[in-house]
């Protein structure tokens, strides 16, 4: 089954513990961590909070908003990857297998939200980015940043269950702007947010494509057998003619033997 | 030189010079596989693929275009009066596909797996596509040149190696068609990202045309070069019929963007007056417009100004087109700052100046370039003369 994790932007008071019981869990070095817009992720901090200064009914109001990996349900960094590095288990998480990795770094590239990050430093570096906290998920309990929120901000569970709550708590209060993030963007992720700020004005790339993003290439891909074959059978049947052509050319020249 | 089993390499000035830049570019590439990527490229996370990627792969597979483009015309559909070319078109070609390799090589972080692809396969990665067809075409390319090499080397092979040919010519340019397109469908996940004056579902189908055409140039700025490094006279009235080769694709190429453009809505962009939108001009008018204007022009056609500019104008388009790509349609969404550093550079120059040895050394002694079928088959006298004339 599915999981997800649903973030009430509504209740998030910006407390951090979610990023440091990330360092904890995965034994992330330490950096010092700042909330401010356009504070980012990178190979040892896989999950920050950026604080927004916005207006809510001219008023101005802080939202602190937890930033990680999405997790989509048809990820465009798992069909980039030539070597299957990546995958999406069938619990949620999408998950990097260092052994595989050649190190092309086409899944920075073809990720919509810039999530992975590279270990440049190193002589041979691994893609990271948030697991999910794949075998925490895998053995029944949540990532270690919902196992932590004081302030009921994060709520782990079944992607649809976490899809209704996030209808429900939207539909009824009228406080929510009524858009789910996380629900169409990409495809679907397993990380839903919802917010009382639109999102386009608390970072968010809302103007994502809303198909999956393998979709594009695959409608190319999947014409590859078919151009192969048809071409290649094209270019023998042009060589044998143009060749026999070639050769009654050359007999024709041949003198005395018209 | 049509001596067998001498070899020859008269170094002169330049060569030296070539040499020095490969040696520094061996010691770039030493350091760079020793430290990692952090330190010998000013790659970063906003900037994963940088001019390794962009020029090196991306432009030097498609310039490398001229050796299935030619075996397609000579070969496939047997327009004979061209074959003249054939041979440096595919030594060009299989010397780009080698330093590409090399550049590749260079890039990936995880060089010791770089076999990984080979047994797990990411089939629904366009990279995956590109990789083997690469790989395949490279060795394809290799056999193919054994035809070559084996007229002066281990000559009991030449015949297995003549035999070979017709299946080889038909797989090396049925891989390039797909893998050339393929370099185009890598960006087509950036949708969204890429700017949309680049991003097209027809990428494919511009990197395609654009590194067809671009064959036909690149072997006349190849033979001009050619011809004043080895002192004999180019074949205008075969280049300016080559040209008009491209110059018909071209014309499809330039009506297929403009309604490419208007279909997607973005033909407003291109007059916007940003950095994206003037680039995309440059890159257009320069690289695809004027070009043809030459090509259809007979009095500036059958010039060797005329040819040599169009050559060079097409060229840069088509290295442009790629930069674009890679690096100016997507600064807007990437943010950040790229520029190569000193090592990038290194590596770059010195695979180039690397190659430009290995063509030199092998033109000079194995039969590429038409004067030696002359010296080969001319009288005496004749062979005398062409020998003196190129020491």
């Amino acid at each position: 089954m599915s999981k997800g994790v649903l973030v009430d932007l509504t209740k998030c008071i910006g407390c951090g513990s979610c990023s440091v019981a990330c360092k904890m869990w995965n034994a992330l070095p330490y950096s010092q961590i700042t909330q401010q817009q356009g504070s980012n992720l990178d190979a040892d901090t896989w999950t920050v909070i950026n604080r927004a200064e916005v207006k809510k009914d001219n008023e101005p109001v802080w939202r602190f908003i937890k930033y990680q990996c999405l997790h989509c349900d048809e990820p465009a960094c798992v069909s980039a990857c030539f070597s299957k590095a990546l995958k999406k288990t069938k619990e949620g998480p999408v998950v990097y297998d260092v052994n595989l990795c050649v190190g092309c770094r086409y899944c920075m590239l073809a990720c919509p939200f810039n999530i992975p990050k590279y270990e440049w430093d190193k002589a041979f570096p691994e893609v990271r980015k948030c697991q999910m906290c794949a075998n925490r998920v895998y053995n029944g309990d949540s990532p270690a940043c919902v196992s932590v929120c004081p302030a009921g901000a994060l709520t782990y569970g079944d992607h649809k269950t976490m899809l209704a709550i996030a209808r429900e708590k939207i539909n009824g209060d009228g406080d929510y702007v009524k858009h789910i993030f996380g629900e169409k963007e990409a495809g679907g992720t397993s990380w839903l947010y919802i917010s009382d700020i639109p999102f386009e004005k608390l970072g968010f790339r809302t103007n994502v494509t809303t198909k999956p993003l393998p979709e594009y290439t695959e409608s190319i891909m999947g014409l590859t057998p078919a151009v192969g074959l048809s071409w290649g059978a094209l270019l023998t049947g042009m060589y044998v003619y143009n060749r026999r052509r070639n050769e009654i050319a050359k007999e024709k020249e041949k003198p005395g033997k018209k | 030189m049509a001596d067998q089993g001498k070899w020859t390499f008269t170094m002169t000035p330049t060569r030296k010079l070539l040499l020095l830049l490969g040696l520094l570019g061996v010691l770039g590439m030493v350091y760079r596989l020793v430290t990692g990527l952090g330190s010998a490229t000013n790659l970063n996370d906003q900037w994963p693929w940088g001019m390794w990627i962009g020029f090196d792969v991306l432009t030097g597979v498609a310039l490398a275009g001229g050796g299935y483009s030619t075996a397609l015309i000579v070969h496939i559909l047997g327009e004979k009066k061209y074959s003249p070319i054939a041979r440096s078109a595919l030594l060009t070609s299989l010397i780009g596909y080698l330093l590409v390799m090399a550049g590749l090589f260079m890039d990936i972080g995880r060089w010791f797996n770089f076999w990984r692809p080979f047994v797990s396969w990411g089939y629904t990665s366009v990279l995956f596509e590109v990789f083997w067809c690469v790989s395949l075409y490279t060795l394809v390319q290799l056999l193919e040149f054994g035809e070559i090499a084996t007229e002066k080397v281990q000559k009991g092979w030449h015949s297995l190696f003549k035999k070979m040919l017709p299946a080889l010519l038909i797989i090396g340019v049925l891989l390039p068609t797909l893998h050339q397109s393929s370099l185009g469908s890598l960006y087509v996940i950036e949708v969204g990202k890429l700017y949309p004056l680049w991003w097209s579902m027809l990428l494919p189908v511009f990197f395609l045309m654009s590194s067809f055409f671009v064959g036909p140039a690149m072997v006349t700025v190849e033979t001009f070069l050619g011809a004043r490094a080895h002192g004999h006279k180019p074949d205008i009235s075969l280049l300016q019929s080559f040209i008009k080769i491209s110059g018909y694709v071209m014309l499809v190429y330039l009506l297929l963007k403009v309604v490419d453009l208007f279909y997607r809505g973005a033909a407003g962009l291109v007059f916007a007056g940003n950095l994206e939108g003037n680039l995309f001009l440059l890159e257009m008018v320069c690289g695809v417009l004027i070009p043809i204007i030459i090509c259809f022009t007979p009095q500036l056609r059958n010039s060797a100004s005329g040819l040599i500019t169009f050559g060079v104008l097409v060229v840069s388009g088509v290295i442009l087109n790629r930069m674009n790509v890679v690096f100016t349609g997507m600064a807007d969404f990437m943010g950040g700052a790229y520029f190569p550093s000193v090592i990038e550079w290194l590596v770059s120059i010195g695979l180039i100046a690397i190659g430009v040895l290995g063509y030199l050394f092998i033109v000079e002694n194995f039969h590429i370039l038409p004067s030696q079928t002359l010296s080969q088959t001319a009288t005496p006298v004749d062979g005398v003369k062409t020998k003196t004339a190129s020491v």
